[in-house]
């Protein structure tokens, strides 16, 4: 029983993993004010570049680090649409979700001779389960660090940093001050396009993480098929967690915690339950949750609203 | 202002020009087939491109035309079987169920023109202008499933399924009667991931199946599949790959896999018609006997040579007929019954 409880533990954060990467991202990038509809975009070109450069130069944390560049790149774009031309961030955003997929195809194709999923990278060259060794095989502690790779506690480290920043630096305030109120923010000096540019390279730099962390660690190839849904589960996440590091992490933990106990649960027949109802859990969980425990999630004031200097206040 | 617009026009009139990739014709051949991939692409390492494969074999061995248009979503089976049926082509290939519903759609408007559809069947209403492919599963799983079980040191193997659908069942019921035959008393574990695409769900089943002792996991679930893979990689058991074989995926682990030759039964209904032998009206379903399914050739890098014996002579029963191997829960039960 106790080895059950382990394993959906973690399980738990094996499935949370990307997501917490992905709800930060949002996180960062709404705070200054910018949505970030593209986080699925970014997910799937960080999980493209993290396996194809995994492949190639056989260090996982290189790649994991090359992915974050690739998935800034989608960020920076998302910036010059948003920020500099004051472009629709929607449909920035929507517009980032079908590059992200075609671009990762078209490499693709290029680099391994047409095929659309990526060589698999070998054990030894793949996210290190830092804390799995530790423990005697078949033990409880076994089964809850057995699935949880350097990426999950990169993921944690994360949440700790942004958390800080939001909360007890100045770059944080200034931040979300720009996402609440950017033109009271200009008066008193603070440079808006700057700090919304920062902002959403570092979502894109977050996401790309994401996508690396399922390519380089839950698997060890890329597909098109392997970021399918996340950067929206992720966008849910965020909302669910009231635009706060750590409300995201409880929300992607609880959204991990109810797919572990899908699969749980899946493996009893004489329950009956039939699995496409059972997947269904995980959402209905969601929206149960939002609507009778989180109350209102209220989003920053200048969210999804371009940014003029030349404003008139 | 308007000159960005008119760049944006072109470059996006320009994109939209790379979709349509069809493969010039370089000689002068007799026929021409054509076909359109389901969304998984052409590259896909899996049906499709079995598939084209078997066109490209034709295309040398039968001198006939052969292009591909893809599908990038569901809602472009129409317009490309529309595109190939204007560039005149002999037969066009539907590849996967998905596209059902519009090919007997545009084979009823286009009674002339001839198609193909993999993986499905209208049953006793085939239209005289299509022809059914269907393929015998169960008998390449029910080899795995042999096979499993004699490799299996826990007396414990898993099956991970995609979804709760017919073709998944033609894997699932092949490998747990192979499995059963090879040792009744074997106990086997089974769940659907309800998606062919979660890895991290395939993972997570296989880890509680080998936590629950299993050493052997099958799938039969696309891109879970990848998980159900990872997670055998990482607790160094055995699994045992599908539709194409997956070994490359993990060498050491990847013991068989489930083959589905789509490529060779497109060449062969192909083949057929160009000697005059059209097989539209009908459902031809391919199995071993066929050499529509079989099991990985790298077989023989990990499973010993007398089990690999076995399997030959098992093999012959099958085609012989003397063993029927069970496509749905159904006829498992009986084929129970029968050991």
């Amino acid at each position: 029983m106790l080895d059950n409880v382990a394993l959906i533990l973690g399980t738990t954060f094996m499935y949370a993993t990307p997501l917490v990467y992905s709800a930060l991202a949002g996180v960062v990038s709404e705070k200054s004010g910018v949505i970030n509809l593209g986080l699925e975009g970014m997910m799937v070109i960080g999980a493209f570049i993290g396996a194809t450069c995994g492949f190639y130069f056989g260090s996982p944390f290189l790649a994991f680090v090359c992915a974050g560049i690739a998935g800034g790149l989608m960020g920076l774009l998302h910036a010059v649409a948003c920020v500099s031309f004051s472009a629709n961030q929607v449909i920035s955003g929507v517009a980032l979700n079908f590059i992200g997929p075609g671009l990762a195809l078209f490499l693709s194709r290029i680099f391994f001779n047409g095929a659309t999923t990526t060589p698999s990278i070998s054990l030894t060259n793949k996210m290190p389960r830092v804390l799995s060794g530790l423990f005697p095989e078949s033990s409880f502690f076994y089964y809850i660090f057995d699935n949880m790779y350097a990426t999950t506690y990169i993921a944690l480290f994360f949440v700790i940093l942004i958390w800080y920043v939001f909360n007890k630096t100045v770059i944080g305030l200034r931040l979300i001050a720009v996402g609440e109120h950017p033109v009271a923010a200009q008066t008193v000096g603070i440079n808006v396009v700057k700090i919304r540019y920062c902002a959403v390279t570092i979502s894109g730099v977050l996401a790309g993480f994401g996508g690396a962390s399922l390519s380089l660690a839950i698997v060890s190839n890329f597909r098109p098929t392997l970021v399918s849904g996340q950067g929206f589960i992720a966008l849910a996440a965020m909302i669910f967690g009231k635009w706060k590091p750590f409300g995201a992490l409880w929300a992607c933990l609880l959204f991990g915690f109810a797919q572990a106990l899908v699969i749980f649960l899946g493996q009893f027949h004489q329950l009956h339950l039939p699995m496409d109802l059972l997947s269904m859990l995980p959402y209905v969980l969601t929206i149960v949750i939002l609507i009778y425990f989180v109350g209102k999630a209220v989003a920053p004031s200048a969210d999804g609203i371009p940014f003029e200097k030349e404003q008139k206040i | 202002m308007k000159r960005v617009y008119f760049v944006l026009l072109v470059v996006g009139l320009s994109l939209i020009c790379f979709g349509c990739n069809e493969e010039k014709a370089k000689e002068k051949a007799e026929f021409k087939v054509a076909m359109v991939t389901d969304v998984g692409g052409v590259n896909d390492q899996s049906f499709n491109q079995s598939a084209w494969e078997g066109l490209q074999k034709a295309k040398e061995g039968l001198k006939v035309d052969v292009s591909y248009i893809e599908s990038k979503q569901d809602a472009d089976y129409q317009s490309n079987l529309e595109t190939l049926l204007d560039a005149q082509n002999d037969i066009i290939w539907a590849i996967g169920f998905k596209m059902a519903d519009i090919v007997m759609q545009v084979a009823t408007q286009n009674p002339e023109q001839k198609y193909g559809i993999i993986d499905f069947t209208y049953g006793k209403e085939v239209p005289d202008n299509i022809v059914c492919v269907m393929f015998k599963e169960q008998e390449a799983s029910f080899l795995t499933g042999f096979i499993a079980a004699k490799m299996s040191k826990t007396r414990t193997i898993g099956f991970v399924g995609g979804m709760d659908v017919p073709v998944i069942h033609r894997f699932k019921f092949g490998f747990l009667a192979g499995a059963k035959y090879a040792d009744p008393s074997i106990e086997i574990l089974s769940q659907y991931a309800a998606s062919f695409s979660d890895a991290a769900k395939g993972k997570a089943i296989a880890n509680q199946m080998y936590k629950n002792g299993a050493d052997v996991v099958m799938h039969a679930a696309g891109g879970v599949g990848d998980g159900v893979i990872e997670a055998a990689k990482e607790k160094n058991k055995m699994a045992i790959g599908v539709d194409r074989d997956q070994n490359d995926l993990a060498p050491e682990n990847v013991i068989t896999s489930s083959m589905k030759k789509v490529g060779s039964a497109i060449y062969k209904v192909t083949e057929s018609f160009t000697k005059g032998e059209w097989q539209g009206g009908k459902t031809v379903v391919y199995g071993i006997k066929e050499g529509g399914v079989d099991i990985a050739p790298t077989t023989s890098n990990l499973v010993p040579a007398e089990i690999l014996s076995e399997v030959e002579n098992l093999k012959k029963e099958i085609v012989a007929g003397n063993i029927v191997t069970p496509a749905s829960e159904e006829d498992y039960n009986k084929f129970l019954e029968s050991l």
